[in-house]
């Protein structure tokens, strides 16, 4: 009994959502209401270049230096540092990509790109288009995934299955997110050339 | 040792999920595409009610199989929706802002209920099919 005890993983808890990090969300989300409601342009362009800029280089890194190095990683390894990650970026991605996107519709707007005579439309509708499937990738597969692999490493016993079969889910769409991160640098600075 | 819970044989509720989310990106897109000026209706219309069988054939799925982890579920869809509704009400104040009025702002409105409910569906349902009842 004593032997089965001690050789029985036991997982540590730990927070699911950080709930620390909540009242910063709450200040963000808060600063893009306030630029968008008093249409102010700095504080727009700073909400969208730096969500952006960060969207970006966080989706890059992870899916292309963080993953290959995880996988390399052993399991025991792997599992106490997805357990430090994945609460973290369950927090900051949703967080980000909303103050990027709100903020870059109003300065499209602003900037005049939404009305469809405006020559650099069709660039918008484009970023629209990559969004939209980014959006899909992130909110069906990704997000789900994120959640339910902390959820089973919650469990006294954790199924490295489970883990596996949901961490596929990165590994399968880390191309499709790359592809679309470069597509919409290229869009973007297409835009303001 | 009882048998992984990745074995088990569930409804293709992801990948309905994931259609019915391309069906809403799809009409938000159509529809601002086209802003100032309104999309047509009859498009538009017709994405929405795409999206929304989509959305009501993953709701009656979910609801029909048998020894779930349905206390999970609903654990996981409340946050979620508290979550999105929040993210939803941002867009919405922004379409409002941004003066999109009339049938344009119904059609828009209604697709960001469809994303809000839906979003929920499929981080509960994936983290309440690997749960044991």
């Amino acid at each position: 009994m004593t032997t089965l005890a001690a050789d029985a993983p036991v997982a540590a808890p730990f927070e699911i959502v950080p709930r620390k990090a909540l009242p910063i969300v709450a200040l963000v989300l808060l600063g893009v209401v306030v630029a968008i409601a008093r249409d102010a342009r700095w504080g727009l362009v700073f909400c969208h270049v730096v969500g952006g800029g960060l969207w970006t280089a966080i989706d890059l890194f992870v899916g292309f230096i963080v993953g290959p190095i995880l996988r390399g990683m052993s399991i025991p390894a792997r599992i106490e540092f997805t357990k430090r990650l994945m609460p973290k970026m369950l927090v900051l991605m949703p967080t980000i990509v909303t103050m990027t996107l709100a903020a870059g519709f109003q300065l499209a707007r602003q900037d005049g790109f939404l009305d469809t005579s405006n020559p650099r439309h069709a660039w918008v509708v484009t970023s629209f288009l990559v969004v939209g499937v980014m959006a899909v990738v992130a909110l069906a597969y990704l997000g789900p995934a994120n959640v339910a692999v902390l959820f089973e490493l919650r469990k006294p016993q954790p199924d490295p299955r489970v883990v596996q079969k949901l961490m596929q889910r990165f590994v399968y769409t880390a191309g499709i997110t790359g592809v679309m991160q470069v597509a919409t640098l290229v869009i973007m600075t297409r835009l303001v050339s | 040792m009882s048998e992984s819970l990745v074995d088990r044989k569930l409804p293709p509720v992801t990948e309905i999920g994931a259609a019915a989310m391309v069906a809403v990106a799809a009409g938000v897109i159509f529809n601002a595409a086209y802003l100032p000026k309104h999309a047509p209706t009859s498009v538009a219309i017709a994405i929405l009610i795409v999206a929304a069988a989509l959305e009501a054939t993953n709701l009656f799925l979910v609801s029909r199989i048998r020894d779930f982890a349905w206390d999970r579920f609903k654990q996981v869809a409340g946050w979620f929706l508290v979550a999105y509704a929040v993210i939803a009400g941002m867009i919405e104040y922004a379409f409002i802002y941004d003066d999109t009025r009339g049938m344009q702002l119904v059609i828009l409105t209604l697709m960001l209920l469809l994303f809000m409910l839906n979003v929920p569906v499929l981080a509960a349902f994936t983290v309440a099919r690997y749960e044991r009842v």
